[in-house]
């Protein structure tokens, strides 16, 4: 079998700009150059047109009006001016606690430790052992002081869906504005925002097959939410962004999304037969365990431990398929997956997790060579375990006193 | 992160897998590290009738680099006295594998299983002197 590698595995990480969205882009770096705010000659008037086509299929993938969509660099910048924004235009009348969930991606827990800074108060609820959170634990964590909620639709190393409609509609009743990141969910999962009670949500390019360096910021208009900037200039977004649009960046954003949007039902079945395949091909190995819900998840995502074999190893192992590992061992702190932690996985077999992320380039014969691949060197690394022998003998692991170093 | 081409050979070649009985009285064990940490290295060291190691095995779980320094100190142990094992030295094995700052508790890791795995021979042997016969195998 002759298979081009090394094969990508890592979509959540970043996808590859799709060749029909970077064909159209390139005009708009060198043909269409002008700057969109320019009103005075035809250069600005393409340049704005081809931001507002961009601003209307950004829009018609999430089902909101135009006008509620604000160009950012990403969704770390989208999280930031909707979080912060929102917590300071609200925080002299409605209070000045926030509540996230532990699994949040780092640019909003960040976020809330920079307002905790400010002399904001947090709380950021676990969720359960499968990665959602429990609407009663929620409602209850909600406080008469709480400003804004901020919960992501799809998670980003496990892949769980959380419900947003109903966690949405605790936060209207309460008068919470909410926050959702779906930087994860564009073209994985339908998003109505005309019918989803988000007051915020935070979209990106390039987890959709679109280029980075470019996101959006859904800001609702009925009831109205306010914000205030956090990057000031020429007042360019209705005040909410200033900066120069990127016009080739929006034009790539814009087509990525409308693809997402005509393509998703066809690309969510066939990834999904994919994923489990991997999921089959894999779960017979012995002491493996899938890391959250497989129920309410993403198609894309395949998130496992292997028990007793080391993460950064599995993936040196098998450094001919790029995927990613919960384990942090490349950092100097030896903390494993936050995210895994909090589903209260032991710290082993968060340290022995590997996350799966398919795409629309990934195919079959990638998942038959990547199964082969995963089940041979599993059984080599845990032929070199010092844990699996033990766990052959029998013996207990959690009563082993080790030599904490 | 790059790896250096010794780790890598080391890592895809490892020298001396395997475990020795714990029983022998001429074995040393040292276990080191813990899961919750992301390493555990197993270090076994079989010495001769002159205090010289012949033979030494690992096991390890850990990343490539934990991997290739303990497959490194098998090596290295082999033919050496107990106290020349005793000088090797964390950053040896570290320069020797040309690991990354992120990975230098990789080679700590190596000597403190060197020196446990000492450790734990010079114990049996001590106990052999003072009640030949039945020893180690008893008191666990």
């Amino acid at each position: 079998m002759s298979i081009k590698t090394p094969i990508y595995l890592d979509y959540a990480a970043t996808t590859p700009v799709d060749p029909r969205v970077a064909e159209k882009m390139i005009p708009y770096l060198t043909e269409h150059f002008g700057n969109p705010a320019s009103r005075s000659h035809v250069f600005g008037w393409v340049a704005e047109k081809a931001v507002e086509t961009a601003r209307e299929q950004v829009a018609a993938l999430v089902n909101c009006d135009p006008k509620e969509i604000i160009w950012t660099s990403g969704a770390t910048e989208s999280d930031n001016l909707a979080i912060k924004g929102a917590a300071h235009f609200y925080a002299a009348t409605r209070g000045r606690h926030i509540l996230t969930i532990s699994t949040e991606h780092k640019a909003v827990l960040d976020t809330v430790r920079e307002l905790e800074r400010q002399g904001f108060e947090a709380t950021y609820l676990d969720p359960e052992p499968d990665g959602l959170v429990d609407i009663e634990k929620f409602k209850a964590a909600l406080r008469p002081d709480t400003v804004l909620a901020s919960v992501m639709l799809v998670n980003n190393e496990i892949g769980v869906i959380q419900d947003i409609a109903t966690l949405g509609a605790i936060c209207r009743e309460k008068g919470v504005v909410f926050h959702v990141d779906a930087a994860q969910a564009t073209g994985k999962v339908e998003i109505d925002l005309q019918r989803l009670p988000v007051d915020l949500m935070s979209f990106s390019a390039h987890k959709t097959y679109g280029p980075k360096g470019i996101g959006a910021l859904y800001v609702r208009r009925k009831p109205r939410v306010r914000l205030e900037a956090q990057m000031h200039g020429g007042g360019h977004e209705r005040g909410m962004r200033s900066g120069t649009l990127p016009t080739h960046q929006i034009v790539g954003m814009g087509e990525a999304f409308r693809i997402a949007r005509e393509e998703m039902a066809a690309e969510n079945v066939r990834i999904l037969k994919l994923r489990n395949k991997l999921l089959a091909g894999l779960q017979t190995i012995e002491e493996v365990y899938v890391n959250g819900s497989l129920e309410h998840r993403v198609p894309h995502n395949l998130n496992m431990s292997f028990n007793f074999v080391e993460g950064e190893s599995l993936i040196m192992a098998i450094k001919d398929v790029a995927v990613s590992s919960g384990s942090a061992c490349t950092s100097a702190s030896l903390e494993p997956s936050y995210v895994l932690r909090a589903l209260g996985r032991s710290d082993e077999l968060a340290h022995s997790s590997i996350r799966f992320s398919l795409g629309r380039f990934t195919t079959e014969e990638e998942i038959d060579y990547t199964i082969a691949l995963v089940r041979a060197k599993i059984g080599k690394l845990r032929e070199l375990s010092p844990l699996w022998e033990m766990y052959q003998e029998g013996v207990d692991l959690n009563k082993v006193e080790w030599a904490i170093h | 992160m790059a790896y250096s081409a010794k780790v890598l050979d080391h890592y895809e070649n490892p020298r001396n897998v395997g475990s020795f009985s714990k029983d022998e009285k001429n074995v040393g064990t040292g276990m080191v590290g813990a899961p919750a940490c992301g390493d555990v290295m197993k270090l076994q060291i079989k010495v001769n009738d002159e205090g010289i190691i012949e033979d030494a095995r690992f096991k390890t779980y850990g990343c490539g680099s934990a991997i290739a320094s303990s497959s490194l100190v098998t090596e290295w142990l082999k033919g050496k006295t107990l106290d020349e094992a005793m000088t090797i030295k964390n950053s040896d094995i570290a320069e020797e594998l040309a690991l990354p700052p992120v990975k230098i508790h990789c080679s700590v890791l190596a000597e403190d299983a060197i020196k446990a795995a000492i450790a734990d021979l010079r114990q049996k042997q001590a106990k052999n002197v003072e009640t030949p016969a039945c020893t180690a195998t008893c008191k666990e």
